[in-house]
């Protein structure tokens, strides 16, 4: 076990997760390698193999426009998550970067004060270190445990 | 004409007015389970390409009935009610899967992929002593079995003894669109399932509301994914039931929103990667980007651009619905369609651009209505007919939906 390791992808994650919990959502491409991949799936698709996800971006530019698009043109109540996280599991270590899973839950709050489990599952992150960029996601793979979201998931997770 | 259980009754307008009460009654949610949903329709049971082998089997809805499809040693197709002949336990407790029987994990009775019983644990007893009378007939008990009729890769099941032959039942239109989309062999790429806090006839309403499409989805109308100001038309079946609501690619860059002044025209809003999600291709080769269809009562295909789903819409109680939503694409698709697929599933979905807004606006509708007893909502656009038309600005295919729903339940 290597400490550094583990405290380097809670550390990324914390942030990742304050931003969105903070409503800093334009902050949240960020967290991402510009040619990075995101996405959300459910386990049941990862069981069968197959390759839909209920969010997908492969570039920066995607993930800026998810923002865009929930700040400009989507309508959904107002509704904040909170994130809690669980001690990163390091499954492989390369020579630039740290790859770990990391399960999650998060509530939501919404306008009128209902608050409830709105998802949990796993971060299947790919970490990149470098100089310039500091510790960033190349990868992060939301998969979902159960299949049914509750009326709609506008803020990524 | 009275039903038997509330004594409620139509507004005297017809069509154009539909009572709120419908959407929250519960004697009348129970009817509908009996008299449409079990009664004289088909129902969506799952893709073809769900069951893809032999022995193959796929939990599914008959409304608020649970069933199993499945594909037996022979490749026919069954559909059955998951519910033991025994004392009611669930048959199959798997989403999926392949089995060369179905054996209740209760008291270990067994059945024959077509939903025949089989095999009665103890039946003679031990050594002389206990099991059941010979003249016990448990077969007799057994779970209702459901007519299945497979079109264009599509199951569906029906549990109606008057129930037309299915593709009378569509009509030529709905048989015609549907081969459109189902144009070769499906293959699944994926599925989840959203829960819409609402009655489901709220959901499928919306579904077949071709006027709010542009108006509630911004993403739509600013990327001219669908105006109303382009070329398209509804198509209402005769029964009024199923829907088509389709538009084509082409733009004729009217500006009438803007000029009306509607939020969801934001000349301003900008994509920094629009060909990744709205590039596409046209597979179909007839310049329809976009076609939304329903068969009466809970089934939607979609197509929009090169994103293809069915949609299950099962009635969960009064006021909870859940949508399955499979995506597919075919068996000859290349690696660049195949991927095409998957970033255009963006646009779908609970957390899709465009499909986010319907499953709140549904609930938006349950909570708004929770005192209006007696109101009525207005259903008047494009007048009060259910005849297909060129316009989209119009409420016929949710009118084609009243038609329908009124005659199954005797309303």
């Amino acid at each position: 076990m290597n400490i550094d390791h583990i405290a380097r992808v809670a550390d990324l994650n914390a942030r990742y997760a304050d931003a969105i919990d903070t409503d800093r959502l334009e902050a949240w491409p960020d967290f991402f390698l510009e040619d990075g991949r995101y996405r959300i799936t459910t386990a049941e698709n990862v069981a069968q193999g197959l390759p839909l996800s209920l969010m997908y971006a492969t570039s920066g530019a995607m993930l800026r426009d998810r923002v865009t698009a929930l700040r400009e043109a989507n309508i959904y109540e107002s509704q904040r998550y909170r994130h809690v996280l669980g001690t990163p599991l390091i499954t492989a270590v390369e020579a630039n970067g740290l790859r770990a899973k990391t399960s999650f839950m998060v509530a939501r709050v919404m306008r009128i004060g209902d608050t409830m489990l709105f998802a949990t599952g796993c971060y299947e992150d790919h970490v990149v270190m470098n100089a310039r960029d500091g510790a960033r996601f190349a990868e992060k793979t939301v998969i979902l445990d159960s299949r049914q979201i509750d009326t709609l998931l506008a803020i990524p997770l | 004409m009275n039903i038997h259980t509330s004594g409620r009754q139509w507004p005297a307008e017809g069509l154009t007015r539909v009572p709120y009460w419908i959407y929250s009654d519960r004697a009348l949610y129970d009817e509908e389970q009996e008299r449409i949903f079990r009664g004289n329709t088909w129902t969506f049971l799952c893709m073809e390409a769900e069951l893809p082998r032999p022995n193959s089997f796929r939990a599914s809805n008959l409304g608020d009935m649970p069933v199993v499809v499945t594909r037996d040693a022979n490749g026919v197709i069954h559909a059955f009610e998951n519910r033991c002949a025994h004392r009611g336990s669930l048959l199959c407790l798997k989403e999926r899967g392949e089995a060369r029987e179905i054996v209740c994990v209760y008291h270990n009775w067994t059945y024959d992929l077509a939903g025949n019983l089989t095999g009665v644990a103890f039946r003679r007893g031990i050594a002389g002593k206990g099991g059941m009378p010979s003249d016990c007939k448990p077969e007799q008990h057994a779970p209702r079995q459901l007519q299945v009729e497979v079109f264009a890769g599509l199951v569906f099941g029906t549990l109606g003894r008057n129930t037309p032959p299915l593709e009378q039942y569509l009509g030529p239109d709905h048989v015609a669109r549907i081969c459109r989309v189902m144009r070769a062999p499906a293959k699944v790429i994926g599925g989840y399932s959203q829960i819409i806090p609402s009655n489901w006839k709220l959901y499928i309403e919306n579904v077949k509301d071709s006027y709010h499409a542009s108006l509630l989805h911004m993403f739509f109308t600013t990327f001219r994914l669908n105006r109303l100001s382009q070329k398209g038309g509804l198509v209402v079946s005769e029964t009024g039931g199923h829907h088509i609501s389709y538009s084509m690619t082409q733009d004729i860059a009217g500006k009438e929103y803007e000029q009306a002044g509607l939020r969801s025209a934001n000349e301003t809003y900008r994509l920094e990667a629009p060909d990744m999600l709205l590039k596409n291709v046209d597979e179909f080769r007839d310049g329809i980007g976009l076609q939304i269809l329903t068969v009466f009562p809970g089934f939607v295909l979609q197509q929009i651009r090169n994103c293809l789903a069915v949609r299950r819409v099962v009635p969960r109680g009064l006021d909870k619905t859940e949508l399955v939503w499979t995506c597919f694409g075919f068996t000859t698709d290349d690696d660049a369609l195949a991927e095409l697929r998957l970033r255009q599933a963006n646009l779908i979905g609970p957390a899709g651009f465009i499909s986010m807004e319907d499953g709140a606006a549904a609930g938006f509708v349950q909570r708004g209505v929770a005192g209006a007893g007696t109101e009525v909502s207005l259903v008047e656009m494009g007048g009060c007919g259910t005849a297909s038309e060129e316009s989209r600005v119009s409420e016929a295919a949710v009118r084609g939906f009243w038609k329908d729903y009124r005659r199954h339940m005797g309303l």
